[in-house]
């Protein structure tokens, strides 16, 4: 990178000082409600599974999942999830919901470059650094949890 | 010696060539905006009845063209370049545009500054006396930008206020040498101009110092001042460069705040949900040939300098940690 001027700073500084702040208050009221009625409704459907017989530690937790993922990305395709993010940010994103509406959103975009290098190739392009830095972190909490147990 | 050059960065025309006929195409939410009865076509869907947004862009682009073409009433074999650009990689929009319409062409990149950018060099190659007959172009989509610089249109996410919409649509303009307002008197080609911008959700704020920068050397090089124009209008500042630029400005002396405006916040209206305002290449393009032409032709403003301003850049050096260079390309436009 190009080495920062003292003309860029106070250009940087000035710019800092007339921008408009995004709504942070709002933000964090609106991913606090919507975020919680989704939490909500996990577990509306977790106590009919429950009730409809299946496991409550190993099955309806599952089976709960997979519905949740079902929904986000049923809604993902009938265009409704991003007008929800719009309003909710971090309160749609950050649920089971938010993860697979960030893999049908670019595999629905894609699909004009094909099945393969469009929609398969970039299925992920959201959702990959999540399941990365997901999926290596659990392993070394995993490994870290091992070493403390013995 | 270059007779035709003022000052530094500034071309003043011997015989001013004229924009003869123009043509815009729009998408559907600019066609709902404040300037909606001024394009000529305003598509009902993002598609064009294309299988993709790419080949919806460059099918506006053509249509554009082919509209301005005709209005101009120039048989189509007496177009002698067709100058074109456009935000996608290598510019396929304004290619895939020339290859069916098979003129000379000439592309061009000044990403948001493209009109201004193909306005000069045409209004160069007319006044030149290298072409009696050019048309120039440029277009952007919304979905196929979105595409490209940031995120797929279905995901879920916040954007900042300081986000702008890009446009979608196309716009074209025949420059000729027929006697004829309005004219192009000045050009003012700019310098690339950094002032060390990291976010790209922030693209007004990037370009004002670029777009100021072009200003104040079109104002020095021609000894004009502010009062010698009706209106200036920068291309895609929105209002968070807007007003940026017009603090700049009057720190450098230069009063523009009663005939100042700007492309990105004339195109939408604040009810539409489009943050900052508008950008793309088509933005300053679809205002000028859409509602500053017309006005032009009606009298209402006789006398207008766009200022058309480009980020240059794309995710991949941003990604890698460089700021933002931009750019601004000043265009007199006048009735003589």
């Amino acid at each position: 990178m190009a080495k920062i001027t003292q003309e860029q700073k106070d250009y940087q500084q000035l710019v800092k000082n007339v921008k408009p702040k995004p709504p942070y208050l709002k933000n964090i009221v609106m991913a606090f409600l919507v975020g919680g009625l989704i939490c909500l409704i996990g577990q509306l459907i977790l106590n009919f599974y429950i009730s409809l017989g299946l496991d409550s530690t190993k099955e309806a937790p599952s089976a709960t999942s997979a519905t949740l993922v079902f929904l986000g990305a049923f809604l993902t395709g009938l265009g409704v999830y991003d007008k929800i993010g719009k309003r909710a940010g971090a309160g749609s994103i950050v649920p089971i919901t938010g993860f697979a509406n960030s893999i049908v959103a670019p595999a629905m975009e894609f699909k004009s470059e094909g099945y393969v290098f469009g929609v398969a190739a970039k299925m992920f392009v959201v959702a990959g650094p999540v399941l990365v830095y997901g999926i290596a972190s659990s392993a070394l909490i995993g490994l870290i949890y091992y070493v403390v147990k013995f | 010696m270059a007779v035709k050059k003022l000052g530094a960065q500034t071309v003043k025309f011997q015989n001013p060539p004229s924009i003869i006929a123009t043509a815009t195409v729009v998408g559907p939410v600019e066609g709902k905006g404040p300037l909606r009865n001024y394009f000529d076509l305003i598509l009902g869907d993002f598609k064009f009845q294309e299988k993709s947004w790419e080949k919806a862009e460059k099918k506006m682009l053509k249509e554009a063209v082919e509209m301005a073409v005709k209005k101009s009433g120039v048989p189509s074999d007496k177009i002698e370049y067709f100058i074109a650009g456009d935000l996608l990689n290598q510019i396929i929009s304004a290619s895939f545009a020339a290859r069916e319409l098979g003129y000379p062409f000439l592309g061009i990149y000044g990403a948001c500054s493209t009109v201004a950018e193909g306005l000069g060099i045409g209004a160069m190659l007319v006044d030149g006396g290298y072409a009696d007959n050019i048309v120039v172009g440029t277009s952007s989509h919304f979905c196929s930008a979105e595409r490209q610089y940031r995120f797929p249109l279905e995901l879920g996410n916040q954007r900042p206020p300081t986000a702008q919409r890009t446009v979608t649509g196309a716009g074209a303009a025949v420059i000729s040498t027929k006697n004829q307002n309005p004219r192009i008197t000045y050009v003012t080609t700019g310098k690339v101009i950094d002032m060390g911008a990291v976010d790209p959700n922030d693209m007004g704020s990037a370009m004002a110092p670029a777009a100021v920068d072009t200003i104040v050397m079109h104002l020095e090089d021609s000894k004009r001042t502010p009062e010698d124009y009706d209106l200036i209008v920068t291309g895609d500042l929105a209002s968070v460069g807007k007003d940026i630029a017009q603090k700049l400005m009057l720190q450098k002396g230069i009063d523009v705040s009663n005939k100042y405006t700007d492309c990105g916040l004339l195109i939408y209206s604040p009810e539409q949900d489009v943050h900052a305002g508008g950008s793309g290449c088509a933005c300053a393009a679809v205002v000028t040939f859409g509602y500053i032409f017309n006005e032009m032709q009606k009298g209402r403003y006789n006398k207008i300098l766009l200022v058309a301003t480009g980020a240059l850049m794309n995710s991949t050096i941003v990604q890698q940690g460089e700021t933002i260079p931009c750019i601004a390309h000043a265009v007199a436009l006048e009735n003589l």
